[in-house]
């Protein structure tokens, strides 16, 4: 299973990616590196904070509006 | 060495990318851009009627065309044309904007080639299209009468125009040598090009072609030093480039330029399966699952769609920044967001992005039919109002949106990430090594690249 399930918090940011659209553009990556970057391996998104604090919510918004192949949730 | 020559179909179908140069496209003589081309038979396209309203930042000087006059007159009198000359080289052309509030998804007839498509002019609509896959790319032609908008099979290895799943095939082994770390890596070699590109012209007499000393040479430098190409090897490397990539080229020639780049590479890549080094050739040789045949063709996408756009991002971006002094300064000073939101202003990739439907659907209300083709306006979509605020104010401070100047989908450019290293390198040095740069020429007198498939300006006289 290539996507990472989220942890769901009451009220917070709960994100996944799916690996399997994902083409590597790393716009999700420029707009919240704290958040999601791109492996050195394939190159995909590597989600590396499934529940990012509030103050990075707005960042998380903008990597999925920007997202090329909306392979990105988030809840 | 005799077998070293490429398979000889290279020189057609990768010259017909749609990203790419097309000799045949070469600007018609004379000022209309629609003469020598022969209107299609049994339909009259015609102009859209041009109406006021003007960009607020060009007060007065460019006028916006009304929108369409409705589809009860396209039945007595044919389709109109999709509106394709740019009045301002900064700007789409009049009547996009008209379109894009009346009706986003539209029936019109392309004036290059006389193809029926639907032309899309709104972001959201833009990119609903681009990231559908019911949406084929597998598309060639559609700038030229000789060679009408079809759907065409690829060359192995030009993913640019397949589909999933031969695509993301392709797409899956070239990811990981773009993503944005593995570029910052090539970042001291593209300061270092940058910076002997500024040495030359500091060594010439004043004033000097910024498109012939700067903005063509460096992106075609940083491919060679991408794809591993051996120092000795690129200046013929980078002339036959040149020669494909240049609009005047007649077609003969361009083929014959691309003949010789595919002996090239065919020559680079004997070369590092022997020893593979860690530029990508190498690297990908040392994954060991592409054939020669494929590596040519990838490595010749790359050159066709990393060159010219960026080299036309380049040449057009200063004269655009020459303009507004203010942004100017900043871009020197280093804005981290100037590359994109050049990008999205210039939008130097326009009405070149075709697709053909490979089942019915509806789009914007309307309805297509299987087989029907369909063209994006990235430079409409990019001038959106639901986009950005203010979207035909140049402002390099602006948080980075959601522009399309690069595509959407799966086929977004593969190569974007070197892109912005390259333009934001490249600005910020130009404009610090000659702070009282400035062009030589007036506005009208610079040549602009008209009807071209990308954007873009011939040359560029500037002192400093
Ligand atoms: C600087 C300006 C550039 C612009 C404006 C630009 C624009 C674009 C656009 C609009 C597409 C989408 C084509 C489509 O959907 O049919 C695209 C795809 C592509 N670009 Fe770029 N590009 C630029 C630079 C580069 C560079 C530097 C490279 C490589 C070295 C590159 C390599 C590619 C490739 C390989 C594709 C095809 C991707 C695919 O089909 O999956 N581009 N580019
Ligand atoms: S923006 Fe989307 S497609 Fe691009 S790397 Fe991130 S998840 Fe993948």
């Amino acid at each position: 299973m290539s996507t990472v399930e989220p942890v769901d918090v009451a009220g917070g940011t709960a994100v996944t990616v799916n690996r399997e659209s994902c083409c590597g553009a790393g716009q999700c990556a420029l707009a919240a590196p704290a958040v999601f970057t791109q492996s050195e391996e394939d190159g995909l998104v590597v989600l590396l904070d499934p529940n990012p604090p509030a103050d990075l919510r707005e960042a998380v918004r903008r990597a999925q509006s920007h997202c090329p192949t909306r392979s990105i949730t988030v809840r | 060495m005799e077998d070293m020559t490429p398979n000889p179909e290279i020189s057609g179908h990768s010259a017909r990318l749609e990203h790419s140069p097309h000799p045949e496209v070469a600007e018609p003589p004379g000022n209309s851009p629609r003469s020598g081309i022969p209107e299609p038979s049994g339909r009259s396209p015609r102009p859209e009627p041009a109406g006021p309203s003007g960009n607020p930042d060009h007060p007065g000087r460019f006028a916006d065309s009304a929108s369409s006059p409705g589809p009860g007159s396209s039945a007595d009198s044919g389709l109109f044309e999709v509106p394709i000359r740019r009045t301002c080289p900064f700007d789409p052309p009049p009547g996009l904007a008209g379109l894009r509030a009346a009706e986003p998804v539209t029936r019109r007839v392309m004036p290059l080639d006389g193809t029926e498509l639907w032309l899309v002019t709104s972001h959201d609509l833009v990119r609903r299209m681009l990231a559908d896959p019911r949406w084929s790319s597998s598309v060639d032609g559609g700038l030229s009468p000789e060679q009408p908008l079809h759907m065409a099979e690829p060359e192995p290895g030009m993913f640019i125009s397949m589909d999933a799943p031969e695509h993301a095939r392709y797409r899956r082994m070239l990811t990981a040598h773009f993503t944005v770390q593995r570029m910052n890596r090539l970042r001291p070699r593209i300061e270092q090009i940058v910076a002997e590109r500024l040495d030359a012209m500091e060594r010439l007499p004043r004033p000097v072609d910024l498109v012939a000393e700067f903005a063509l040479p460096i992106p075609s430098l940083v491919i060679c030093e991408l794809l591993g190409m051996p120092y000795e090897d690129r200046a013929e490397f980078q002339e036959a480039a040149r020669t494909v990539v240049d609009m005047t080229t007649p077609p003969e020639q361009a083929d014959a330029a691309l003949a010789r780049l595919g002996a090239h590479l065919a020559k680079l890549i004997a070369a590092k399966r022997e020893e593979p080094d860690d530029a990508l050739i190498g690297e990908l040789i040392r994954e060991g699952v592409l054939t020669d045949g494929e590596l040519v063709h990838i490595s010749i996408l790359l050159l066709l769609a990393g060159h010219e756009t960026t080299a036309n991002m380049l040449g057009l971006g200063t004269l655009l920044l020459l303009h507004h002094p203010d942004q100017l300064a900043l871009v020197r000073e280093g804005a981290p967001g100037a590359a994109d939101e050049l990008l999205r202003y210039l939008s130097i990739v326009d009405l070149v992005i075709f697709r053909g439907a490979k089942e019915d659907l509806t789009l914007g209300g309307q309805e297509i039919e299987a087989g029907q083709f369909g063209l994006a306006s990235l430079a409409a979509a990019n001038r959106d109002p639901a986009l950005c605020e203010d979207p035909d104010r140049l402002d390099v401070t602006r948080p980075k949106t959601a522009h399309v100047a690069l595509g959407f989908g799966p086929h977004q450019c593969l190569g974007q990430n070197l892109a912005r290293l390259e333009l934001e390198i490249a600005f910020q040095a130009l404009l610090r090594r000659f702070p009282g740069l400035r062009a030589a020429v007036p506005l009208e007198e610079v040549r602009v690249r008209e009807n071209a498939a990308i954007h873009g300006l011939h040359s560029l006289p500037v002192t400093w």
